[in-house]
């Protein structure tokens, strides 16, 4: 298209990596085989995990909800291939702590039979059912971030202060390195990720498309030319780490600040990555909901490419598919190499969120060396690109002052790594800003929880005030009650008589037998030859016991 | 546990920055061997053992590990920025004393590199010119004005052995300052001062040279990316308006701004010294007031203190301040609006 | 001499006039101490600091009856917290206390006979049940106090550690080999 070139804005700070994308986009996507067994995590993407609706045993279609959207932020899972649920129980997923969450397992049954796909009359469709379908459709961010797309889809009620969207950007930028997957998505599919983009356009009510991608692309710029249309501008932006972030792509291709702690939509702009356009035409057009995405699997491995991997794909059978490890591999980063995660075990599955698996060895990643004491150099600074000060939070994250590091604004912190990246002693600063964080959001959840304890015990502290005084009330009724009874010279009350003549009767009984066996030498024997844990269960009761009056009681074991 | 990113920026570490520093100063370390003969690679050979020596002490008394601290090379950079800030030829002692003021005192009394709140060399500095003011005046007079040539054997001879052999007179001047400061009290005219053997064409006779040669290696750390530009050009730009300004208002007691940039420790004090990121300020806004008002300081110093250089005590006065005036200039963070927001 | 005097002694009366007006004028309204107080500690209401609450054992602190290292819930960093508020050194948890990992209560419906008892006990109403009726715990309200495990009779409430789940689990402190003091 021929246009005056956009003028482009330079966010601060950034690296510039090793780019490492030649090793897997030479080839084509290739399509995995289909495999015997499936593990379909329900927690996929951010916010409430699915709501399993199968059980053990059942049998299912590919395509079939097996998972359905619960609450709000929630979208829904689907099988993979046709087979029969084996197993819902924790499994081993994705997550850098390597702790296991509950995933539906399905034994494929080879015949890969699907659910009747139903396309969708996207631009009749009454807006609020389509965006219900596509949450029916499980379609989440592929970007990383895994955002349930229908929420993002809703171009109503933007916050107070914002306006309408006007402005929808598709995020190609793809600036990690060796992550190529969605690079050879936008070279084989160009016309379908923008078919998915116009409706994300209709969908939002936007005239305007922007889709950035970083030069490095050449292949999958030449092929969005290709397939855009008017309203579609391809813009290729430089080549520079983190500049495929979110807020760093809208400020490049617009110079707009998208406001801390809040969305892009605030100024009306809705950024959505190149895979979630696709996976998004797929659903709508072709009536298919999300079970696969494209996966990059590089690095030390025997053939390094793209795979379309369902959705369950178990990462060793990914990493299988890819030819194996070579030699000396020595783990698994899923992700990029800046912002990704170690894989703590490789029967972890392919979920939505999966974008690359690199498999390391000494020589691509050599370990890094110990850290020396940071001295200002302020490097970590000058990469940063929300222009914080690394070097005070790190300090501050360092020694648990974590109110001071959150005034230096620690969570505008995007984890993106270039800090630790450049930074000469070799301090793992992201490490403790992810530190930072989580500790503050626990102190967040512990106070909440406190609060929560505080109010229930303070309304039963009320409530067992208002009842003993309810009692109070109650039985000063029945005194008066009474006393006006006997006032008016009423005898004393025949049934309460013959309740007390009982009492007594029984309480005569239980000391006369008391006697008798203390005259007969015999004392209860319940307590001789005790454990000495009982013994000392029964001195505890004891104390307690000592503590707490008993008027005109004794006790009987004395 | 160890999280991404999995890859650092090759072939950077503390080491690789200190050599930088190092690399940059050969130029004027050069230079000044050329023009005020080779004394000057005893102080540096005696200041960096000293160094070495002290620093494996006190990292051994604070049972700290040696193979880190001693790599990092911070150590040689203080002891060469020390060496180069004394006067050549002094008694090996005046070396010891300030090597141990700057590693031990300045420090690792403060816990070491990275925490000293003071430039060390800078703090040894100070404290020698206060206790030993008449070793710390007796710079050698450059190859040429004085009568006496001191080769390298007599410079051992003199930092070792005492000054027995032959009278500092012989081989030491004045500095283009302190001469300026001792003339100017004594009533002379300033065209006289100025053709005085301690001038050069625009700052200390060879002294500029040096100061040029500084000012080289300084532009090399810049192009490296190992220093910003703020502090140099902020110190410096400081140093020459309040020269000029205090020059405008009486000529014939206050000295031009190139006199000012091209003698005592200008260039030096500018690109290594004041740029000790450890004890500057660190954001950029507050790296210009920061270098300013040390620049502002050191002619205040210089034309109406006692002491004829003040790079040293302004350099110490403001790092005083750094932590204060970053705590106020911290820059806008991406999505936030401009100004101050309240700090919780 | 009188005039020295006369003036220090009006300089000095004006001065303590602004000061004890800026007082009036700039007073700080801040929450009582025992509020502050209450808002470090955890509210698990366990007594185990020997008090019948987590607000009685603010009110001690502030009147300066108790300690601040009796609580073992709160652990080093609550004691630490209360350190800080009031100003005095951080200490140790006090004998006898230990600090155990987050647990919650947990009913064995099989066996619990209905007899109200633990209901009585739960300081936060945590546990739902009637006479007769199986009880059982609300995981999400339960504090961890244990005050309902001793009066049940027949032992049929534990308690269980709380695990790490991903909504839970935090980044740990990143491995730093500076220190490695021997």
């Amino acid at each position: 298209m021929e246009r005056q070139p956009r003028k482009l804005f330079h966010f601060h700070g950034g690296v510039r990596l090793d780019e490492h994308k030649a090793e897997s986009n030479a080839s084509p996507i290739r399509p995995m085989p289909l495999l015997a067994r499936y593990v379909v995590p329900l927690r996929q993407h951010i916010g409430t995990p699915a709501r399993a609706l199968v059980c053990v045993g059942d049998t299912v279609l590919r395509g079939q909800v097996i998972g359905a959207a619960e609450g709000y932020v929630s979208t829904a899972v689907h099988a993979p291939t046709s087979g029969r649920v084996t197993a819902i129980e924790p499994r081993a997923v994705p997550h850098p702590s390597g702790l296991y969450d509950l995933a539906v397992v399905i034994e494929a049954d080879g015949e890969d039979r699907a659910v009747d796909p139903r396309p969708l009359d996207w631009p009749h469709m009454d807006p609020s059912a389509l965006r219900n379908r596509i949450r029916e459709m499980g379609l989440a961010g592929l970007g990383g971030a895994v955002f349930p797309s229908y929420i993002k889809l809703n171009p109503g009620a933007p916050r107070e202060g914002a306006g309408a969207i006007h402005t929808l950007i598709l995020n190609g930028a793809e600036c990690e390195p060796w992550i190529t997957c969605d690079d050879r998505l936008m070279r084989e599919r160009a016309g379908e990720v923008l078919q998915g983009a116009r409706i994300m356009a209709h969908m939002l009510g936007v005239r305007r498309i922007l889709v950035g991608v970083e030069t490095n692309k050449p292949e999958a710029l030449a092929a969005l030319r290709q397939a855009a249309d008017e309203v579609t501008e391809i813009v290729a932006v430089p080549a520079r780490y983190p500049g495929g972030g979110g807020k760093q792509l809208t400020y490049t291709l617009t110079g707009v600040e998208v406001p801390a702690g809040g969305l892009s939509t605030d100024v009306g702009i809705q950024v959505f990555n190149v895979g979630t356009a696709y996976g998004l035409y797929r659903a709508v057009v072709q009536g298919e909901p999300l079970v696969s995405r494209i996966v990059t699997v590089t690095g030390h491995v025997a053939r390094p490419g793209n795979y379309e991997a369902r959705i369950g794909t178990c990462i060793h059978d990914l990493l299988a598919a890819a030819g194996g490890c070579l030699e000396g591999a020595n783990g698994e980063i899923v992700g990029g190499p800046m912002m990704g995660f170690e894989l703590m075990d490789r029967d972890a599955p392919v979920t939505k969120a999966v974008n690359c698996v690199i498999v390391k060895s000494p020589v691509l990643f050599p370990p890094k060396p110990e850290a020396l004491p940071c001295f200002r150099c302020g490097a970590c600074a000058q990469a940063c690109p929300v222009q914080l000060q690394p070097f005070e939070m790190y300090w501050y994250s360092r020694t648990r002052d974590f109110g001071k590091a959150q005034a230096y604004k620690l969570f505008d912190c995007i984890e993106c790594g270039c800090c630790s990246y450049v930074c000469p002693s070799h301090i793992p600063l992201v490490d403790f800003f992810r530190f930072a964080k989580s500790e503050i959001w626990e102190r967040e959840r512990e106070n909440q929880a406190a609060d929560q304890a505080r109010a229930r015990h303070e309304f039963r502290t009320f409530r067992l005030e208002r009842e003993k005084q309810e009692k109070a009330e109650k039985f000063a009724k029945a005194a008066a009650a009474a006393k006006a009874k006997a006032a008016a010279g009423d005898p004393a009350d025949p049934e309460a008589a013959k309740k007390k003549a009982i009492l007594d009767a029984a309480l005569a009984r239980a000391a006369k037998a008391k006697e008798e066996m203390a005259a007969a030498g015999i004392a209860p024997k319940n307590v001789d030859n005790l454990p000495p844990r009982v013994e000392k269960e029964i001195a505890e009761i004891e104390t307690r016991r000592a503590r707490v009056p008993h008027p005109g009681q004794e006790d009987p074991h004395d | 546990m160890n999280g991404s990113p999995f890859t650092l920026l090759a072939n950077n570490s503390v080491s690789a920055v200190m050599l930088k520093v190092m690399a940059a100063l050969i130029p004027g370390i050069i230079a000044h061997a050329w023009f005020f003969g080779p004394g000057i690679w005893v102080s540096l050979l005696l200041c960096s053992a000293l160094g070495i020596g002290l620093e494996t002490l006190a990292l051994l008394m604070r049972a700290r590990p040696l193979g880190p601290a001693l790599k990092d090379g911070s150590v040689l950079v203080t002891a060469w920025l020390l060496a180069l800030s004394l006067p050549t030829l002094a008694p090996w002692w005046l070396y010891a004393l300030g090597m141990l003021f700057a590693v031990v005192v300045a420090k690792h009394l403060y816990g070491g590199f990275g925490q000293n709140p003071f430039n060390p060399a800078m703090v040894a500095y100070a404290a020698l010119i206060v206790s030993f003011p008449v070793y710390m005046t007796q710079w050698p007079a450059p190859v040429g004005v004085a009568p006496h040539g001191v080769g390298l054997g007599e410079a051992l001879d003199l930092v070792f052995a005492g000054q027995g052999g032959i009278s500092p007179d012989a081989y030491t001047a004045a500095t283009a300052l302190d001469t300026w400061k001792t003339q100017i009290r004594m009533g002379k005219p300033v065209a006289d001062i100025l053709a005085l053997p301690a001038f050069g064409w625009g700052g200390g006779r060879a002294q500029e040279l040096v100061a040029l040669m500084y000012l080289f290696g300084g532009l090399l750390l810049l192009a490296n990316r190992v220093i910003t530009w703020h502090i140099p050009v902020a110190f410096l730009s400081g140093l020459a308006l309040t020269a000029s300004l205090l020059h405008a208002m009486n000529p014939a007691q206050h000295a031009g701004p190139v006199l000012h940039l091209l003698s005592g420790g200008a260039m030096l004090g500018a690109f290594f010294i004041a740029t000790d990121p450890v004890s500057a300020a660190s954001t950029p806004r507050g790296k210009l007031i920061f270098a300013g008002l040390a620049g502002l300081i050191t002619v205040l110093i210089r034309n109406f203190g006692g002491y004829p250089d003040g790079v040293a005590f302004a350099i110490l006065l403001m790092n005083v301040a750094a932590p204060f005036i970053d705590a106020y200039t911290q820059p806008r963070v991406f999505g936030h609006k401009p100004g101050r927001e309240d700090r919780t | 001499m009188l005039n020295a005097i006369l003036v220090m002694a009006g300089i000095g009366l004006a001065l303590g006039g602004i000061l004890g007006w800026a007082a009036i004028r700039f007073r700080v309204q801040e929450d009582p101490l025992v509020d502050k107080i209450d808002a470090i500690l955890p509210q698990t209401q366990c007594g185990q600091c020997g008090y019948a609450g987590c607000r009685p054992y603010a009110e001690a602190i502030a009147k300066g009856e108790a300690d601040i290292n009796l609580c073992p819930p709160g652990g080093e960093d609550g004691i630490k917290r209360l350190a800080e508020l009031l100003g005095v050194d951080p200490k140790p948890l006090g004998e006898g206390l230990e600090s155990k990992p987050k647990s919650v209560a947990v009913i064995d419906e099989d066996a619990c006979i209905g007899c109200t008892l633990c209901i009585q006990a739960c300081p936060v109403d945590a546990i739902v049940g009637a006479a007769k009726q199986m009880h059982t715990i609300l995981p999400d309200q339960c504090t961890g106090c244990e005050l309902c495990v001793a009066p049940c009779p027949v032992d049929c409430i534990h308690m269980e550690v709380v695990k790490e789940d991903l909504n839970t689990w935090k980044w740990r402190y990143p491995i730093f080999h500076m220190k490695k003091v021997p």
